[in-house]
């Protein structure tokens, strides 16, 4: 039990800080472009909010899987499939919360409009400046709603891991999973204990995202 | 296709009940591995007795989870036989009502034709990275694969080589995408698939794999869920389920 919390953390932090890095520059970019694409690309980013986790998983299952042509690039370095591997759920642990990271930075970026970066370059800062020492601290609440969330629902995934993860302790045995199995084999004391664990958690995650956000409005009055 | 038939067998259902139930119904609890064979016999058994068979579809160990809180299912046909015993002694269901329907077939299957010869000597010569199985905790074909393994003595050696399907359906869909070149499968689910290659697993190597029906507590007093328990002991249910790939005695 212990080794599946741990994974399920360790899960959660990786796809965190993987999600932070590549959502920044998507939602910086989908926030600042007039192009009609931008939408398109914005209904894509969202589409796992709408599809059920399971079907997404499948059809990780065959991505990620020995016919796919994704794989293709690693299949000289000896990596026949990337399902049932942590490698793996990272991977769809990314494109699961996906949505959970782009949408609160990019309104984040949206509410930081276009004056601060246009007086910052007015006063002769290079436009990485602009965004390092402008865009980015005034954007913060966004990035930290979008940790938060995307953290909280890495740690109730379930469907995704279970079409792709294999049941394998250590590597892709993850808490949600063990509740899963701890049900159908009809032990309940061990199902209990691990959902009311994951509520305790998911309660106190989600008042601190709610006292973050009354600081937030608070520093800003 | 096999949505597009559970979404019109639903949809009847739905117009039927709200034409007012005049035959006898009984709710079935059907182990989502069993779906197909149920509903052939969910047909043949509405032509015969008149009475309709509301099939629901899900995992065994769910079905119990809510049977244990009111659930109004009149008979459950389990995907194993602990959980029916285990209905039995909490007394939610009829005691002396339960027997097994259908004893399931091991199979070692390969969409890759040749990799597994009809001695099962692929298991021990390797050429595979990964051995898709059922949970064996929780699913009895898992249960099963290992104890086959160990009888081979190859369950050490191969350990690092398992991965676990939450259910025998996913242990297939592990070894159907190819995500696991070979995996321990229920003979029902290749029988009708041509292609691949296969090792029948000799019954004598592991425990027989019983499915257990019972008559619950809702469904004592209903006529048609009795009709349907009896339906199910019939030859005619029992030429279907046999024609399914599994044995019947």
């Amino acid at each position: 039990m212990a080794e599946a919390i741990w994974l399920t953390l360790k899960l959660a932090m990786v796809t965190t800080l993987a999600l932070l890095i590549l959502a920044t520059p998507l939602a910086w970019w989908l926030a600042r472009s007039r192009s009609a694409w931008s939408e398109v690309v914005a209904a894509v980013v969202t589409l796992p909010i709408v599809l059920p986790p399971t079907v997404l998983g499948f059809y990780l299952l065959i991505a990620l899987g020995p016919q796919s042509p994704l794989m293709a690039p690693l299949r000289p370095l000896g990596v026949r499939t990337l399902a049932f591997t942590f490698e793996g759920l990272v991977i769809g642990s990314i494109i699961y919360s996906l949505p959970f990271a782009v949408q609160p930075i990019r309104n984040a970026f949206r509410g930081v409009g276009e004056r601060p970066l246009e007086a910052a370059a007015t006063l002769g800062a290079k436009p990485l400046d602009v965004f390092w020492s402008v865009a980015m601290p005034l954007a913060r609440p966004g990035f930290i709603l979008a940790a938060v969330l995307v953290f909280a629902h890495t740690i109730g995934e379930f469907g995704v891991v279970l079409m792709i993860g294999g049941g394998i302790p250590g590597e892709t045995q993850v808490l949600s999973v063990e509740i899963y199995r701890a049900v159908e084999s009809l032990d309940w004391p061990q199902a209990h204990l691990l959902a009311g664990g994951m509520l305790a958690f998911a309660f106190t995650v989600v008042l601190s995202l709610l006292l973050l956000d009354r600081r937030a409005v608070r520093r800003s009055q | 296709m096999l949505w597009i038939s559970r979404l019109l067998l639903a949809l009847l259902a739905l117009f039927g009940a709200a034409g007012g139930a005049c035959a006898d119904e009984v709710k079935v609890a059907v182990a989502a591995n069993f779906a197909e064979p149920a509903q052939q016999i969910a047909q043949r058994f509405a032509a015969r007795t008149g009475h309709r068979a509301t099939l629901s579809f899900g995992s065994s160990g769910q079905f119990v989870v809510q049977i244990a809180n009111g659930a109004p299912f009149g008979v459950f046909l389990s995907a194993d036989r602990a959980r029916p015993e285990a209905l039995e002694g909490a007394g939610l269901a009829v005691a002396g009502s339960r027997f097994t329907y259908a004893t399931g077939r091991l199979v070692l299957f390969s969409r890759t034709p040749r990799l597994v010869d009809s001695r099962g000597l692929v298991l021990a010569r390797g050429g595979f990275q990964k051995l898709a199985i059922a949970d064996p905790e929780t699913a009895p074909y898992g249960a099963a694969a290992i104890e086959t393994l160990r009888r081979l003595g190859l369950l050490d050696a191969l350990q690092p080589k398992i991965v676990k399907g939450a259910s025998i359906t996913q242990a297939f869909q592990f070894v159907d995408t190819g995500a696991a070149e070979v995996g321990f499968v229920a003979r029902s689910q290749v029988i009708a698939r041509p292609g691949g290659s296969r090792w029948l697993v000799p019954a004598t190597l592991h425990a027989p794999i019983e499915q257990q029906a019972i008559l619950l507590q809702a469904g004592a007093g209903e006529p048609a869920a009795r009709a349907f328990m009896a339906f199910l002991k019939g030859s005619e249910a029992r030429g279907v389920i046999r024609r399914y790939g599994y044995e019947v005695r």
